[in-house]
């Protein structure tokens, strides 16, 4: 009973949190209120007996990823948007549609799944990194090679974009032997 | 322990906020940490079968879409930080040059 | 069905297909080589051509005359379709050789009467080249009109009745760029094509109709399956034949083509109108015997529409002033006896008039187109210093007095003319008066008019000759006229010397044509030669030649301004008369312009403007509204696109749990 006492107030800041992030007018207080989500999360994977998944979610998710949000709106100088929204009908049809899925779940769930046990204490060395980082090198090796490349590629990437690629002016075709000076090149 | 529904049903909440946020919201930041928010929901419901089913695979999947989300953020903001050099704005109606 | 008896009983037979090669043959090397030909080459070829078709038509009715019976001589197979095969099958029987012979005969006849003609004439109009281009549709003609003749079934017999309606206009706007102004012989021959294609229409209604209740278009075929078929399917189809006769053959309601077909060469309208094309309806009716004889209810209607027509088209040549013109009519008047008499059952009696007429017809068109040069020459003479276009070298009114200057032409016209009158003992005499036999025995209704009919015929024949050739010249070109060089008047010679003896053909008590047709046809009617009958006719002939004499020969008729002598007895009767009962402004009125109006504004302004367009443009439209209102979901927004995402992710969720 009191699990589910905990379950239910986690998961009430959860989902406040999301509602706030959502409504807010300032960016900034998005990103503040989404790193609060992560962490409840986070001791919801905890409950559900999953640490390391739940301090990578606090390294990974809120301190990496939300750090970079912040320093991107930091860069930008976080605007307001209007209230007004120009779509015509994009509200409703959106509220409308959300409702239809939460039904449909809904409908999923206590169909199929009410009678589902309610789930059991884990281990306490269920979820543990050493067991994950056997699986992940033994039986998941290729896939975790390919997810390198990917990290490797976007950083290569987000470099490329975030270059400031200017025409080049002034250039002069400069021969080695007449080097004297350095000659002038701006990028 | 919660039974398995609440978790599920906790998780198809998260998803249908972090939804919500990508169509009603107009900076395009926001859309991006919402889309953050849906996939946390898909975490979620892959290790709630994982303690479930006593099997450690889906945790390990969460990990792999971790990284793929770091991933996929870093080149995401790359690309806003372009758009705002270009177009001084990031108001994602303000990019429909696909009308038509 | 494909009945390819070759009962090569006499090897002779099989030279039937020449009849139909020799004019191909003509036709095709003057059309290839005849540009580099002298005229009298062409001329020479063409003639030839025809020639060898009589020929084999002369060797072919005296293999028959050895074997009776008909023989079928297999070409080839043309449509063979599952069951269905139709064949090119040549027939030679009697009934077909009398019409080979007729047609070759006097083709050849008119063709070399031709050259000397066409000569003059493609002067005269000025355009010698295309002397050539007459003499390849002549031969073209000849061959059609022998496909139809020979053709064993009834298929071959409309390819070649449509044949002869193509040469018929291609020969009627030889001249298409003169006429009213400028284009009155393309319509001329453009209104032949038409009213005969309502004709044609009629012909293959019925042909479809034999087929379906038949399965097979054959002669042999039909007539042996039809008296075991329903009533009502040999009348239709004995109408609808009828339908194409009296397009064919000129007769009510369809004859006013005709007329309007003497804008054509002379030579043309002897052939065409006189002796052969318009023949081929009589034929038609003469070879379906054994239908009409199943149908009596029909051959009244065919006795009907040819005595009525006879009369009719007698009473309009009366008031006629152009020389073809009468004889124009007086080709509808005779062929509407032909008509009546095979309509009556009397077969032989109407092919005997057939060819008949041919002589004596054909004779009195060649001797116009003689006359009408003669007077073109002697205008030459005069000089055009009366105007060129004012005199109208066919108005009987412009000629007179052409006994001396053209005496052969006078006395061969003058044969040709008592022998239409019905004289004895010329031609005609005999063959009208065995129809006038048959009349009397079927129908007093149908004797009286075909009486009257006759008595008119002779009545504007001897109007005509006392206009043309009695009396003092009325204009300087007639005084200056002068006669036919020698190749037009020896075929005229020919044809007279036809007309004179033509009667032995089938002399009362002797009925040697009878005989030998009897082997084909059955015949419907005998008719035996009865005295009253035939002093009856006689007398109304000479009655009609005297009375003609007292209106146009007694006086001079003055100047060609005045107006006619019977147009003072008869007043607007007469008007009527030369109006031709204003048949043809009825029609217009009538047919024509609602037809018109019709095509004009309902179809092309409204249906293809307003509904074929407007469906169109209407598709175009609705294709256009979709488009914009699909438009609506590429707007550019990602949000839009994003929620569209969603809704079909919900869809497809929805159908997955709730299946």
């Amino acid at each position: 009973m009191l699990n589910v006492i905990v379950f239910g107030l986690i998961a009430l800041i959860v989902v406040a949190t999301a509602l706030a992030m959502l409504l807010t007018r300032k960016p900034i207080f998005s990103v503040l209120f989404l790193v609060l989500n992560f962490a409840s999360v986070a001791l919801l994977y905890l409950i559900l007996g999953a640490p390391f998944i739940a301090f990578a979610q606090i390294t990974v998710y809120a301190g990496a990823i939300m750090v970079l949000f912040l320093f991107v709106i930091m860069l930008l100088g976080a605007e307001r948007a209007g209230f007004i929204e120009p779509l015509k009908g994009q509200r409703w049809i959106a509220l409308i549609l959300a409702v239809v899925f939460l039904v449909l779940v809904s409908i999923l769930i206590m169909g199929n799944l009410l009678d589902l046990p309610s789930l059991h204490k884990p281990d306490v060395d269920f979820g543990a990194p050493v067991d994950i980082g056997v699986l992940l090198f033994e039986n998941y090796t290729l896939p975790f090679l390919i997810i390198s490349v990917i990290l490797l590629v976007s950083t290569i990437g987000a470099v490329v974009l975030s270059k400031d690629m200017q025409p080049v002016k002034n250039v002069q075709v400069v021969h080695l032997d007449e080097v004297t000076t350095s000659g002038e090149e701006e990028e | 322990m919660p039974p398995v529904a609440y978790f599920l049903g906790l998780s198809a909440v998260m998803f249908m906020l972090g939804f919500l946020g990508v169509v009603l919201r107009r900076n395009a930041l926001i859309i991006f940490m919402s889309l953050e928010l849906m996939f946390n929901a898909a975490n979620l419901t892959f290790v709630t079968f994982a303690s479930f089913y006593h099997n450690i695979n889906g945790q390990l999947f969460v990990f792999f879409v971790m990284a793929i989300a770091a991933a996929e953020v870093a080149i995401g903001l790359a690309l806003i930080v372009k758009i705002f050099r270009a177009k001084h704005q990031i108001d994602v109606d303000q990019m429909s040059s696909l009308k038509g | 069905m494909n009945l390819s008896e070759v009962q090569t009983v006499s090897p002779l037979f099989n030279l039937v297909p020449l009849v139909v090669l020799f004019p191909v043959l003509g036709l095709l090397l003057n059309l290839i080589f005849g540009s580099r030909m002298k005229e009298k080459t062409i001329g020479i070829l063409a003639s030839a051509a025809s020639g060898g078709a009589f020929v084999v038509s002369v060797i072919l009715a005296f293999a028959l005359s050895q074997h009776h019976e008909a023989v079928s001589v297999f070409m080839a197979d043309w449509i063979t379709i599952g069951e269905l095969s139709l064949a090119w099958t040549f027939r030679v029987d009697t009934l077909s050789a009398v019409m080979m012979l007729t047609v070759s005969g006097v083709g050849t006849l008119i063709h070399i009467y031709a050259i000397g003609y066409m000569h003059d004439d493609v002067r005269h109009n000025g355009d010698p080249g295309r002397f050539r281009r007459f003499f390849v549709f002549f031969n073209l003609f000849i061959a059609a009109m022998l496909i139809l003749v020979t053709a064993d079934n009834y298929l071959m017999l409309f390819v070649g009745w449509e044949g002869v309606g193509l040469c018929s206009y291609l020969l009627i706007g030889f001249w298409y760029d003169k006429g009213k102004d400028g284009i009155g012989n393309a319509q001329a021959g453009k209104k032949a094509f038409i009213v005969n294609r309502i004709g044609d229409f009629g012909l293959l209604i019925a042909l479809f109709i034999m087929f379906g209740a038949f399965g097979t278009l054959q002669f042999d075929a039909v007539f042996e399956q039809a008296p075991a078929a329903a009533g009502g399917v040999i009348l239709a189809i004995t109408l609808f034949m009828l339908l194409g006769v009296t397009g064919k053959s000129a007769q009510l309601p369809l004859y006013v083509w005709l007329p309007d077909a003497m804008a054509g060469p002379t030579p043309v309208s002897a052939l065409i109108y006189a002796a052969t094309m318009v023949t081929a309806g009589v034929y038609l009716v003469a070879r379906s015997a054994a239908l009409y004889m199943l149908v009596p209810a029909a051959q009244d209607v065919v006795m009907w529409v040819g005595a009525l027509t006879a009369f009719f088209a007698a009473t309009i040549a009366v008031g006629q002033f152009d020389i073809k013109k009468v004889l124009a009519y007086s080709t509808i008047s005779q062929l509407g006896f032909m008509v009546a008499a095979v309509g009556m059952g009397a077969f032989v009696a109407g092919m005997f008039h057939l060819v008949t007429h041919a002589f004596f017809k054909a004779l009195l068109f060649l001797s116009a187109g003689s006359v009408i040069q003669g007077v073109e020459r002697g205008e030459h003479h005069t000089g055009h210093g009366e105007g060129h276009a004012e005199l109208d070298p066919q108005d009987m009114r412009y000629m007179g007095g052409l006994q001396k200057q053209m005496p052969l032409t006078f006395r061969v016209y003058l044969v040709g003319a008592l022998a239409l009158s019905g004289i004895v003992p010329l031609a005609g005499f005999f063959s009208k008066d065995e129809i006038l036999a048959a009349a009397n025995e079927k129908s007093i209704f149908i004797f009286v008019l075909l009486a009257l009919a006759a008595f008119l015929t002779a009545f504007y024949m001897g109007r005509q000759l006392l206009m043309v050739f009695f009396g003092k010249a009325r204009t300087e070109a007639a005084a200056h006229a002068t006669e036919s060089p020698s190749v037009m008047t020896t075929p005229l010679v020919i044809l007279a010397v036809l007309s004179v003896f033509g009667g032995a053909l089938n002399l009362p008590g002797v009925h040697s044509l009878g005989h030998w047709l009897e082997h084909s046809i059955e015949q419907g009617l005998e008719v035996e030669f009865v005295w009253m009958v035939a002093l009856i006719s006689l007398a109304l002939a000479f009655l009609a030649l005297i009375i003609s004499w007292t209106i146009y020969g007694r006086r001079s008729l003055g100047k060609p301004e005045n107006s006619d002598p019977l147009q003072e007895k008869l007043g607007s009767l007469f008007i009527a008369l030369n109006q031709k009962w204003w048949v043809d402004e009825i029609y217009e009125a009538l047919i024509i312009k609602p037809i018109r109006y019709f095509s004009d504004e309902v179809l092309a302004k409204w249906f293809d403007q307003e509904v074929i367009d407007g469906s169109v443009n209407d598709i175009g439209g609705l294709a256009k509204t979709l488009a914009r209102a699909v438009n609506h979901f590429e707007n550019g927004y990602v949000r839009t696109y994003a929620l569209s995402i969603l809704m079909g992710a919900v869809l497809i969720l929805g159908y997955l749990i709730l299946k």
